[in-house]
Formats: structure tokens, C-alpha cells, sequence
């Protein structure tokens, strides 16, 4: 019963196993090598930038905090000499993480539950599709339905109520001018890179604060997240020396108070009405018709309501209701027209020639169904631009909310004109038209991303000029992704980009007058 | 005892269909036959895998965006007698992929290439009763650069996968039954996009891809001329995550599934060295995946390196 391998055999098994010994590895996420955040300047006068709503600081109630040589005071560092003494692998983890930069990460933290909630709904048995409801938010179909309108919304209440929470907080950290624990007390230990920006309140639990109170309207069923998150964030402020408990309790609560402004504004800017009824749904495909054009039928299996018709309703960040109708590009090429018949040829082309670089290129720009959608790609395109610049945590809230009151507002532009001539998509005039990534259940003219990264990319050039044409680039190519994905046509993302910058250029204006400048 | 090695050939491909896609492995390695020294096998195979039922999670639904999605595989393969106890089998198939309903675009392209090697290490006879069992390795790497994040119109994974697989064989008289279990690591997949959701925003396009493991059950006839089993199969995803409601499907979710089927595999008294086979796997259960039906058909020939000889018997154990 002597056996034995084959030479040809072993030679054949040990380049079988070489070829698979390194092929498993761990995943490095780019968000994790983000290294700590050490501002270049502090923006002292950051107390004197423009909000967006917020007019007067001293409304807003931030008691003195105790004398440093008070039994609170020292008690609360006392807290944190407890925390330094026995560091645990968790709470270090905690700082790395933490300590890129709480504007930063509570932006993160959003594009996930926008992802998360990302999902269309389930239809009924009879063919028809519930809808979320925020008054009873766990039931199926959770709310929200964080689709991309309704995620660049949140997206832009959140960092704007940030940012005019971290404005006002600095009118009260200039008031009271204190100084942060490590300098305090030599016994405390700074383990992230120091800064000479008064500490009371704190600035992290500020963001936190105004983060939460935004997140627990806008995601009501991811409270219970959102606090741990949150108790993380302290727990890091006071393990790495930066905040004492008041400092942080502080912050918390003028965060909150900020926040409250905003979300009295979020219940009343018409967003909760955006989804429209059954009445108006047909409506605009009666008016369509009556004006002798096609009109756009929903292309899912049951026909799903197109979506948010009404959000051309909500009340913009940048401008008023009467400038969304100025804004309104003229309409598209009349559906019986030979530039009609033109353009979907070219999306035809398109479809039967989908190279595997386009492919690439469709995939990478999608942000369809279980992403952060396209507002929040050119979120995270920011962000690994921001973390370069050593900006200060107001300078980052303030250019995330300027990015994002140019994405809200480009939805509501974008959603404003897809229901003005609810425009059918180029698979509903030939079923032919077969499409590189999933087609989206809403009128065709003009393109959410062409509008979304135009946008982004103007306000994003303006913060950061020395980038050249790389944001204009980026944003082109997202554009042309739905063309190549045989999504859009070519007028569809032309006149999208020129709406899309157009709305950037608001912000831009926004920006240029409210003090911050483009800053180091 | 040489001359109880067994000189057994077998040459076909089994189909796994996920609802991601076909997976082309060489059936040789889960089943109790072998091929002489120095002996060559090429051969083609057709598959076919639809289905318009699929789990998302445990919920079995249907979707009218996709309607039916069809999968049609076309492999070529060879396998080689490195000795009288072990062989070599390469495969590449070629994949075509399609829904009846929905927007979405086809896909078509070369799949993996699939390297395996078999190696009988045991073998006892006692009367009219022979047990055997054999080990393998199979290697597998994708030929062309096809898009695994397009599921499910996806033609494969893109991952290299590699699996390692004992196989049990028991015959008496024409009477048989093969047992099998394997593991298959792996690699990571690189996707196209740079941010992707699994139960969390993950900032990588490196998906890492759960490990499975395989229980493959046999029983049947075999005689000189021809073969008849029942087969039964269970595939699992040691990781990976649920599709949730109406959401995507992701490479990385966790992909089960349940077979049954059957094959016919005959040889001509005529032209001996000709293989018609022909089988059908139906899936009764699945997390993750469509429930498809698999049918295949195949044509092999084999013959000798050194020698014209036909030898007496391609199925003997």
C-alpha cells in the first residue's frame, strides 16, 4: 500500500498555495487613518461669523463655570486623573477615533444612518407601497426613508445648526476664557494635540449636542445610537484631558439650544408634506399629457409614486421660496421632438456599448439604494480634503454647512424641476434602454447628480481653490456616469450641472460674506 | 496493488448558482472516480440556472424588477492523469447572464479559471464492497475583469477561491455512495466603488468575502456503461450578512443553499471513450440566494498520451 505524491502533483499543490497565501488581508477603511485633529488656527473670532439662523448669542444660556480652584472644578479633574491612571484598550481606541475631529465624525456618523435608511419600501399585497410614518417610526417601513432629498436635508440641518451652535459657543468661551484642563493642571495629561482655544464650553460636546438633538427628529428610531455615540464622544473629551464633565455638560446643553432652532424650522419647512398625495400624483401626469408630452410612468414593478413631488415646497436654506421658481431651467426638449429622439439615441449608444471603464465609472458615482447618496459622497469627498487643511472644528462646521445648504437646496432646485415637466426616463420611451445601475422612481428632467455635484463641487472650489479643477472634474464625470449608465440624457445632466452651480454659487455668496473666509 | 488503483475518469462541472451567480467547479472533485496516467480529458459543458423566487434573509419573495433571471454557463475542461492516483482539471466557463423584467443591463464573460487536483490516498476492497478516499484542492482565479458588485446580474465573485475537500467513496457491487465535506477560503474582492454598506458604512473597495463550507451527498448505479445518482448538496456561508427588506444584493452576504438533483452519465458500447452526461439540481432551501433550478449537459472524450488503448472500464472504482 506504498503511496506517494507525484512529483508534477507537489508542483502543482505548492503553486496552488503560494498563489492563495497572501490573498486574505484586513480591510484598511480611509476614515480610520484620519490622524488627530490639531487646527492650524483656532479661529478666535469665529464668535463674529455669520449664522445661518441664529441671531443673538446671549439668548442662550451658559452659566459661568466654576472657579478653577472650586471643589467642582477639581473634582471634575480628579475624573479625569481617574480616567488617565488606567486607560483602557477600549478608551484609547475611543481617542483615536474621537480625536479627528468631532464635526468630522458626527458627519460620518449621519452617512451611516442615511445609508442605513436608505431602502424604498416593501410594496403591500395589493400592490401598492406604504410609507414611513415619523409619528410612528418603528413601524414597517421605518422612517425615514433617507432617499437622496431627504438625506441632503439632514445632512444640511445638521451642520448648520452645528456650525451656529459652535459660532455661539465661542461668543461664551471668549466670555469666559478658560483655559483647558491639561493647562490647568499639569497633572493632566494632554493625549491629543493641545490647543490654546478656551475650553469652557466645550467645543466637541457643542457639535455633539447639536448633532443629537438634529438626529433624534431626523432618525428617531437610531436614538439609542446616536446617545452611546455621544457618551463615547465625552468619555474621549475627558480620558484625553481636553474637557472636564462641566465643560462637556456645558457644550451639551448650548448645542441642544441651538439645535432646538433648528428643528422648530425642520417641522415647519414643508418637508413633512413632500411625499404628495394619490390626487396630485396623477395630477402631474394629467397636466403633462394636456400640454402634449409624454409623461413619466414610474418604471417599477408594481408602479411605486414617484418620489417626494413635492419637495420643490421645502423652504430653502440659501434663498426664499420665490427665487426656487426663478431658478427653474427652461423645460426639456419636447418628447415628440428630433433633439428628443437625438439625445436617446446617444443614451442608446450608451447602453449597448457599456465598457467595463464605465461600468467602473457608473458604480463608483451610483449612490443609489443602501448608500449615503450622492449628497453624502461629496460629504465624504470633503472630508478627506478637510482633514488635510488642520481647520479648527468651527471652520469644518461651517464648511460643511455651506457645502450642505448648497445640496438641500440644489434637491429642492432638482425636485422643482423634475415635477414641473415630469419628464419621462429613456427605458420608459424604449424598453431597450437597458440600464447600468438601478433607475431611479423619478421624472427624468433635469439629473439629481448633476445638480448634487455641481454644487458640491462649486462650494468646494471656492474653500479650496488650490485644488484647481479637480472638484469640477469629479462632478463632471459623476454627471456623465448617468449618461453612461444609460440613466439620463445628455441635456438631462447639462442643464442639472449649469442648476447644480448655479445653487453652489449661493453658498458661494453665503460664504464670501459671513466673515470665515477661505481661511489657512 | 497497482493494479487496484482505480483508472476511473470523470469529467463534468457542477453548477452552483447563488443568487450572485454561477460558480463553475469541477464536479471530479466532490465524486469517487479517477483517470489513468497519462490519460487526457477534454470536454464542454453547458448550464442553465433560473429562477425568480429568492430569499432576502429567510423571506422568500419574487420581484417584479427582475422577473426571472436566467444564468447560461459554457465550460471547456481538461483533465490530465498525473498518475493513477491523481489527476489535474482545469476549467474556464464562460457566463451569460439575464433577466425577463427590470431595466438592468445583461452581463456576459470568461468566469474563473479553476485548477484541481485529486489525489486518492486510501483504498480497500473486501468481497464485493470498495471504500476509497481521496483529497483535493481546488484553485480558482478570475480571467477577466467582470463586475462582482452588480448582483444579481454579477457573473461570479471576482474573488480567488481556494478549497480543500476529503471525499469519501463506498461501492458493493453496482451499488455506490460518496460522501464529501470541503472548505473554501476566499480572497477579498476589490469593487468599484470606495464606500459600501454591510451592517455598517464600510470606507474600503476591499469586500472581505465569508468562508463556506460544502456537504456533498451521492448514491447510485454504476456500472460499466452508465451512471445514475441522486445528489444532495449543502453550501453555507460561514459569515456574511442578510439582505435586508427590499434592500441590494451584496458579495458579502451570507449565501446558503440546499440541492437536490441528479445525474445520467452514459457511455456508447460503440466509441467507449465518448461521455454524454446530463444532471438537474433543483434548490429546496437558501438564505441569500435565488432557488434555481440548474440543469447541464456535457460531452467529453477521453483517450491516451502514450497509448491508443481504450481501457475496459472509465466508471470501475
Amino acid at each position: 500500500m506504498k503511496r506517494h505524491l507525484h512529483p508534477i502533483g507537489i508542483a502543482l499543490l505548492s503553486v496552488v498555495t503560494l498563489l492563495y497565501s497572501s490573498c486574505r488581508k484586513d480591510i484598511v477603511q480611509t476614515n480610520m487613518q484620519y490622524p488627530a485633529l490639531a487646527p492650524s488656527n483656532t479661529d478666535i473670532n469665529a464668535d463674529s461669523w455669520k449664522t445661518v439662523l441664529v441671531t443673538n448669542p446671549t439668548v442662550f444660556t451658559v452659566a459661568a463655570p466654576p472657579a478653577t480652584n472650586s471643589p467642582a472644578y477639581v473634582a471634575d479633574l480628579n475624573e479625569i486623573k481617574g480616567y488617565q491612571r488606567n486607560l483602557t484598550s477600549d478608551q484609547q481606541a475611543l481617542i483615536k477615533y474621537w480625536s479627528a475631529g468631532s464635526v468630522l465624525r458626527w458627519n460620518e456618523i449621519m452617512r451611516d444612518l442615511v445609508a442605513k435608511h436608505n431602502i424604498p419600501p416593501y410594496q403591500n399585497l395589493d400592490g401598492t407601497y406604504p410609507a414611513p410614518s415619523s409619528a410612528n417610526p418603528f413601524a414597517y417601513p421605518q422612517f425615514p426613508f433617507s432617499n437622496p432629498p431627504y438625506a441632503a436635508r439632514a445632512y444640511a440641518y445638521v451642520s448648520a445648526a452645528e456650525y451656529d451652535a459652535l459660532v455661539t459657543a465661542y461668543h461664551f468661551k471668549k466670555q469666559y476664557n478658560r483655559a483647558a484642563p491639561y493647562t490647568v493642571d499639569t497633572g493632566v495629561h494632554a493625549l491629543i494635540p493641545k490647543s490654546a482655544l478656551p475650553s469652557y464650553p466645550s467645543e466637541d460636546a457643542v457639535v455633539e449636542g447639536a448633532a443629537v438633538e438634529m438626529m433624534k427628529l431626523l432618525f428617531p428610531t437610531e436614538i439609542a445610537y446616536i446617545e452611546q455615540q455621544a457618551a463615547n464622544e465625552r468619555l474621549y473629551r475627558m480620558a484625553a484631558g481636553a474637557n472636564t464633565r462641566n465643560e462637556l455638560d456645558a457644550g451639551e446643553s448650548l448645542g441642544k439650544q441651538v439645535a432646538d432652532v433648528f428643528a422648530a424650522r425642520a417641522r415647519t419647512d414643508k418637508a413633512g408634506a413632500a411625499i404628495g398625495t394619490s390626487t396630485y400624483w396623477s395630477q402631474l401626469a394629467t397636466q403633462t399629457i394636456a400640454k402634449g408630452e409624454t409623461a413619466w410612468v414610474s418604471l417599477e414593478s408594481p408602479k411605486r409614486p414617484p418620489m417626494l413631488p413635492l419637495f420643490n415646497k421645502v423652504i430653502p436654506f440659501l434663498f426664499d421660496t420665490a427665487t426656487v421658481v426663478q431658478l427653474r431651467p427652461g423645460p426639456p426638449h419636447s418628447t415628440g421632438s428630433p433633439e428628443f429622439a437625438a439625445d436617446q439615441k446617444e443614451v442608446m449608444y450608451y447602453s449597448q456599448h457599456a465598457t467595463r471603464e464605465n461600468e467602473a465609472i457608473v458604480a463608483f458615482w451610483a449612490d443609489g439604494v443602501a448608500t449615503y447618496t450622492p449628497a453624502g459622497h461629496w460629504n465624504a469627498i470633503a472630508a478627506n480634503e478637510f482633514v488635510k487643511q488642520n481647520y479648527s472644528e468651527v471652520r469644518w462646521a461651517r464648511n460643511f454647512a455651506l457645502l450642505n445648504m448648497a445640496e438641500m437646496d440644489a434637491a429642492i432646485i432638482c425636485w422643482d424641476t423634475k415635477y414641473a415637466y415630469f419628464n419621462p426616463r429613456p427605458s420608459q420611451i424604449n424598453d431597450q434602454v437597458k440600464t447600468l445601475t438601478g433607475i431611479p422612481n423619478f421624472p427624468s428632467y433635469s439629473s439629481g447628480h448633476s445638480n448634487f455635484s455641481a454644487a458640491a463641487a462649486t462650494v468646494l472650489t471656492y474653500l479650496l481653490p488650490d485644488r484647481g479643477t479637480k472638484f469640477t472634474d469629479m462632478a463632471q464625470q459623476a454627471a456623465l456616469s448617468r449618461l453612461y449608465g444609460a440613466i439620463h440624457t445628455r441635456q438631462d445632466i447639462e442643464v442639472g450641472t449649469q442648476t447644480g452651480a448655479a445653487v453652489g454659487q449661493y453658498a458661494v455668496q453665503f460664504g464670501k460674506s459671513d466673515g470665515a473666509g477661505i481661511g489657512q | 496493488m497497482k493494479s487496484l488503483h482505480a483508472h476511473l475518469y470523470r469529467c463534468i462541472v457542477i453548477i452552483v448558482c447563488t443568487l450572485a451567480s454561477f460558480h463553475a467547479s469541477a464536479q471530479m472533485e466532490n465524486d469517487g472516480i479517477m483517470i489513468p496516467k497519462n490519460y487526457l480529458c477534454p470536454g464542454i459543458m453547458y448550464g442553465n440556472s433560473n429562477w425568480s423566487n429568492y430569499w432576502e434573509g429567510t423571506y422568500k419573495r419574487n420581484n417584479g424588477n427582475i422577473g426571472t433571471v436566467n444564468t447560461d454557463m459554457y465550460s471547456l475542461m481538461v483533465t490530465y492523469g498525473i498518475a493513477n492516483n491523481l489527476i489535474a482539471t482545469v476549467s474556464l466557463p464562460y457566463v451569460t447572464t439575464h433577466t425577463s423584467a427590470g431595466t438592468l443591463h445583461d452581463q456576459s464573460g470568461l468566469q474563473d479559471l479553476a485548477l484541481n487536483v485529486k489525489w486518492k490516498g486510501v483504498r480497500l476492497q473486501e468481497g464485493s464492497s470498495k471504500f476509497a478516499v481521496f483529497a483535493s484542492i481546488t484553485a480558482s482565479i478570475p480571467v477577466s475583469n467582470y463586475q462582482a458588485d452588480y448582483l444579481p446580474l454579477a457573473i461570479g465573485s471576482h474573488s480567488k477561491d481556494l478549497t480543500g475537500r476529503l471525499v469519501v467513496d463506498y461501492n458493493y457491487g453496482k451499488y455506490f455512495f460518496t460522501g464529501s465535506g470541503a472548505y473554501m477560503d476566499r480572497g477579498n474582492i476589490a469593487i468599484d466603488r470606495n464606500t459600501y454598506y454591510t451592517t455598517e458604512l464600510i470606507y474600503s473597495n476591499q469586500v472581505e468575502l465569508p468562508a463556506m463550507s460544502d456537504y456533498n451527498f451521492r448514491t447510485g448505479y454504476r456500472s460499466k456503461y452508465l451512471i445514475v445518482e441522486g445528489v444532495a448538496d449543502i453550501s453555507t456561508s460561514l459569515g456574511g450578512f442578510d439582505i435586508r427588506k427590499n434592500d441590494m444584493p451584496f458579495p458579502s452576504n451570507r449565501m446558503n443553499m440546499s440541492t437536490v438533483g441528479g445525474n445520467l452519465r452514459f457511455r456508447p458500447k460503440a466509441l467507449y471513450a465518448l461521455e454524454f452526461t446530463a444532471g438537474d439540481d433543483y434548490t429546496v432551501a437558501g438564505r441569500n440566494v435565488g432557488q434555481a433550478n440548474m440543469i447541464r449537459g456535457g460531452l467529453s472524450y477521453i483517450f491516451g498520451l502514450k497509448t491508443k488503448k481504450v481501457q475496459d472500464n472509465y466508471y470501475k472504482n
